[in-house]
């Protein structure tokens, strides 16, 4: 039990880090390291929670997806971040005032704060014992009978992603050729003149 | 000590402030801004996480599961739309955003 206890704190404290990294980083592309790193962590507390196949997802979707999509965009886009980092202790006032309120409010929230103990009869899908089924068929046997409408909810979403992002970036550039299936299919034999080509002349 | 349900949100609570605090202080640079709602994304995840193991309740799991979704469609759109903003104008500035209205 101290190994998890160590494993916790291990996680949580190179998670807060790596997040603070995250936007203090002077170079975007060192940001969307921490970010990788931050996940990473993240998912190490998800499986300390028990909750396996959200923390591999977690890794896969976010590392494998979203970090390497902002990497591409970051190294993509050819921007002077110097410029778009003056003007960043001006904020930095409200920004700790913010932040600082947010943060004691939520504290207050949980200081104050207790589970009622008639909360587990209340489970809309309890959880099976992981002796008897793991978490990642438990979570199937839920998402593919009780939550369906929302999985297939969730396939909309992306699939509204997907257009639109191939919508919002997607040009023709002009003088580019392309293929044209008609004009292709459209040629008959009259119209094709064969020619000897003798090797290393070219026409 | 013992690593209870408040341990787990606390870290929440200090990532999501880490996501405010990022939004605020790199106010020009979209895509800063975009990886802090990650961030603040992610500290939601770990709450929904958190209640779900403690509480027993798997449907914790599966919200984490959506809010993942959601998140990965919205850096996509978000990303897409700092490249088309980029392109024709040749920044990202936050502050001349508000020159794409009408």
């Amino acid at each position: 039990m101290i190994i998890a206890s160590l494993f916790f704190y291990l996680f949580a404290a190179i998670t807060v880090a790596a997040a603070f990294m995250v936007i203090s980083a002077r170079n975007p592309v060192h940001s969307v390291l921490f970010l990788i790193l931050a996940f990473f962590n993240s998912a190490g507390l998800f499986v300390l929670l028990g909750a396996e196949f959200v923390a591999m997802i977690l890794v896969i979707v976010y590392v494998g997806a979203v970090a390497v999509l902002f990497l591409f965009v970051v190294m993509m886009l050819d921007i002077d971040f110097s410029e778009l980092r003056e003007g960043m202790l001006q904020y930095l006032p409200i920004g700790v005032t913010i932040g600082a309120i947010l943060l004691i409010e939520l504290f207050m929230v949980f200081g104050s704060w207790v589970i009622a103990p008639e909360t587990a009869g209340f489970a809309a899908s309890p959880t099976p014992p992981i002796d008897r089924i793991t978490n990642t068929e438990a979570i199937g046997q839920l998402l593919y009978t009780k939550y369906v409408y929302l999985f297939q909810a969730a396939g909309m979403v992306l699939l509204i992603a997907m257009i639109g992002a191939i919508v919002l970036t997607l040009r023709h550039k002009e003088g580019v050729k392309r293929q044209v299936v008609a004009d292709q299919v459209a040629r008959t034999p009259a119209g094709v003149q064969l020619k000897d080509v003798k090797p290393g002349q070219g026409l | 000590m013992e690593v209870g349900l408040s341990h787990y949100l606390t870290v929440a609570a200090i990532l999501f402030t880490i996501g405010i605090f990022g939004i605020f202080l790199n106010r020009k640079n979209v895509i800063i801004i975009l990886m802090s709602i990650e961030l603040m994304l992610l500290a939601v995840n770990i709450n929904l996480v958190a209640f779900s193991s403690y509480l027993g309740d798997l449907t914790g799991q599966i919200f984490a599961i959506l809010v993942l979704t959601v998140a990965a469609g919205e850096a996509a759109i978000g990303l897409a739309i700092v490249v088309v903003y980029f392109r024709n104008r040749g920044s990202i500035a936050v502050e001349d955003i508000n020159m794409m209205k009408g």
